[in-house]
């Protein structure tokens, strides 16, 4: 078990590992993978019962990344959490890796092979449902983004949820209120999310999604009510930890310079201190 | 040979339920069609194995897959004109791309609908299914033929699509023909032209053959349930053997029956071929056998195709 102080020292190594990946394969999604990875260390190094030695273990928590976009940050968490090998990183965006653009299940820990938007959540129902039917205690997790919130097929999934009643199903959405052409609110506006999500019969949060305590807090004492499925609404900042990244809709798919990894490293190494005081 | 009297979807309604009784891990799910596949006797017998998800196909096939990916063998059932176009990009990701053990069953497939128009035919599936890496796509041809590919894929984890008819439709079969998968059944030998054919356009095909044989033209039948993965031994030993090929389908003559055909002897073996499906145009109001008889799928039309094309042989 890990400390808290342990678990934010994590994210940001998880953090400059991401950076780094993306920096050297040219590409990537850095401010949603930004934003997504203290949720994923709240769920990978406490929240769900996984072992990395056991990835296919009937009885795990099962994880569903539908912002499959943010695929560095949750590799990295992969790596860091014992799934591959941290050497397995280096190989992305080169050619022939294991490790596609976005996530696939011949990755150790990939439950779903993901990049088109709004199917996560489908996918997390049946898994929730299996395990409904056939009296398995495993929990179903499925982390999605806000722009992927205008995909309709997700509302398809939240009534189903609440019609079974699925309450081992947990969604959370990563709001960091951006997309790729601006904010959310201004493109295509998603709200009102509780009100959508209540009206389906589900129980929902809001937490800020960068405290960890807070994140483990809220996704440990799930279900909050017997017969709902949890939502999540975690609220984030895209680009989350790199103060020239941050809240920036151009930093979606953009890859720093030599001089802007670095400066990004300095600056997560210097947070990194701080928790150590 | 008997008349048959139940349509291809109760023959795998019947069958699934029977396999599902003695397996647990194998569920239907269904988007509000279970009047249309016939699965009212799986809801009311196996409620912990069936799943009504609403109209809502693209959440079904999601749905589908999450309960695979938990070891189950799903079988998401409905119209085939709604899984093979409004949930296309689920079947793409979730099933395909993930092989996950989802079987696609289309009812109601191809002109099934008859003059309910263009919303409810599914003329493309053959085209779009196949292009997806790893996914198997089958038309029966009958009641028994479906009973037994049903079978076979209970037995299978690879992710299917499978295309059958509303209507009862002649037996081609007996009830104890085996069924092979991706081996193409040649129902009717013959030296001078082969007539290839799946799905409900197999009984024509035969009509077809009869007729000739009358007119001294001695015509192969095959039978090619299995569109993919391809039996492409069977269509080059026709294509030596008897040196031109008619295919006939219930589906756009663009990438479908014609399309497979033309792309195994093309790059093989080239030998003449005539294409027989629906041309690029919204299918006329009809009844669906009519549809047939106007698009030329019925057996005069495909003698007189063959007698044309023998006629014109160099």
């Amino acid at each position: 078990m890990f400390s808290l102080k342990e678990l934010e020292k994590e994210a940001i190594e998880i953090r400059k590992r991401t950076l780094e990946i993306i920096f050297n394969a040219s590409g990537g999604h850095t401010g949603g993978s930004l934003s997504s990875i203290d949720i994923l260390t709240a769920l990978y190094f406490n929240v769900m019962k996984i072992d990395p030695l056991y990835p296919d273990d009937p009885e795990r928590d099962r994880f569903i990344m539908s912002k499959g976009h943010s695929v560095e940050g949750y590799y990295s968490v992969l790596a860091r959490r014992g799934f591959i090998s941290d050497d397995l990183l280096d190989t992305y965006g080169k050619f022939n890796s294991l490790l596609t653009g976005h996530p696939t299940r011949k990755v150790p820990g990939v439950e779903l092979n993901s990049g088109a938007l709004g199917h996560g959540l489908s996918v997390g129902v049946g898994m929730a449902l299996a395990a409904k039917r056939q009296g398995k205690n495993f929990r179903t997790f499925v982390l999605m983004g806000d722009g992927e919130h205008g995909e309709g097929s997700i509302m398809e999934a939240a009534a189903a949820a609440g019609h079974y009643r699925l309450d081992n199903l947990i969604a959370i959405i990563d709001r960091n209120k951006l997309q790729i052409s601006g904010f959310t609110e201004e493109i295509m506006s998603i709200e009102d999310l509780r009100k959508k999500y209540e009206a389906c019969g589900w129980e929902v949060k809001e937490c800020n999604g960068h405290d960890i305590p807070g994140l483990i807090r809220v996704l440990s004492e799930v279900p909050v009510a017997a017969g709902k499925p949890t939502f999540v609404i975690a609220h984030t900042i895209k680009g989350k930890g790199v103060s020239f990244i941050e809240n920036k809709a151009g930093w979606h798919h953009k890859v720093p310079s030599r001089e802007q990894l670095q400066e990004a490293i300095m600056e997560l190494n210097k947070k990194k201190e701080e928790i150590d005081g | 040979m008997a008349e048959s009297i139940i349509p291809c979807r109760l023959a795998f309604t019947n069958t699934i339920l029977e396999e599902a009784k003695k397996d647990k891990s194998i569920f239907v799910v269904t988007s509000d069609a279970r009047g249309s596949v016939t699965l009212e006797e799986f809801a009311r017998e196996l409620p912990g194995q069936f799943v009504e998800v609403g109209i809502a196909e693209q959440n079904a096939v999601g749905v589908a897959t999450g309960l695979a990916l938990c070891g189950n063998n799903v079988f998401v059932c409905g119209p085939a004109c709604f899984y093979s176009a409004r949930s296309l990009e689920q079947v793409k990701m979730d099933v395909a791309y993930t092989h996950a053990n989802v079987k696609i069953i289309g009812v109601s497939g191809g002109v099934s609908y008859g003059a309910l128009g263009a919303s409810h035919h599914s003329l493309h599936d053959i085209a779009v299914m196949r292009t997806f890496p790893g996914m198997q796509v089958y038309l029966p041809a009958d009641r028994f033929q479906t009973a037994g590919l049903i079978q076979f894929l209970v037995q299978s984890s690879e992710p299917a699509y499978v295309r059958m008819g509303r209507n009862v439709v002649p037996d081609v079969y007996n009830e104890s023909d085996p069924f092979t998968a991706a081996k193409a059944n040649v129902l009717k030998e013959g030296k001078d032209v082969t007539i290839i054919a799946c799905g409900e356009t197999v009984f024509h095909a035969l009509e077809a053959s009869k007729k000739l044989g009358k007119e001294g033209i001695q015509a192969r039948v095959m039978d090619i349930h299995t569109l993919k993965p391809i039996d492409s031994e069977a269509i080059l030993l026709a294509a030596r053997e008897t040196g031109q090929i008619i295919t006939v389908e219930e589906h756009s003559i663009f990438g479908g029956l014609g399309s497979v055909v033309a792309e195994t002897i093309s790059q093989q073996y080239p030998v003449k071929m005539k294409i027989l499906g629906i041309p690029d145009e919204n299918v006329i109001n009809a009844k669906p056998l009519e549809i047939f008889e106007y698009y030329g799928l019925t057996a005069n039309n495909i003698v007189k195709e063959t007698m044309k094309m023998l006629n014109t042989k160099v």
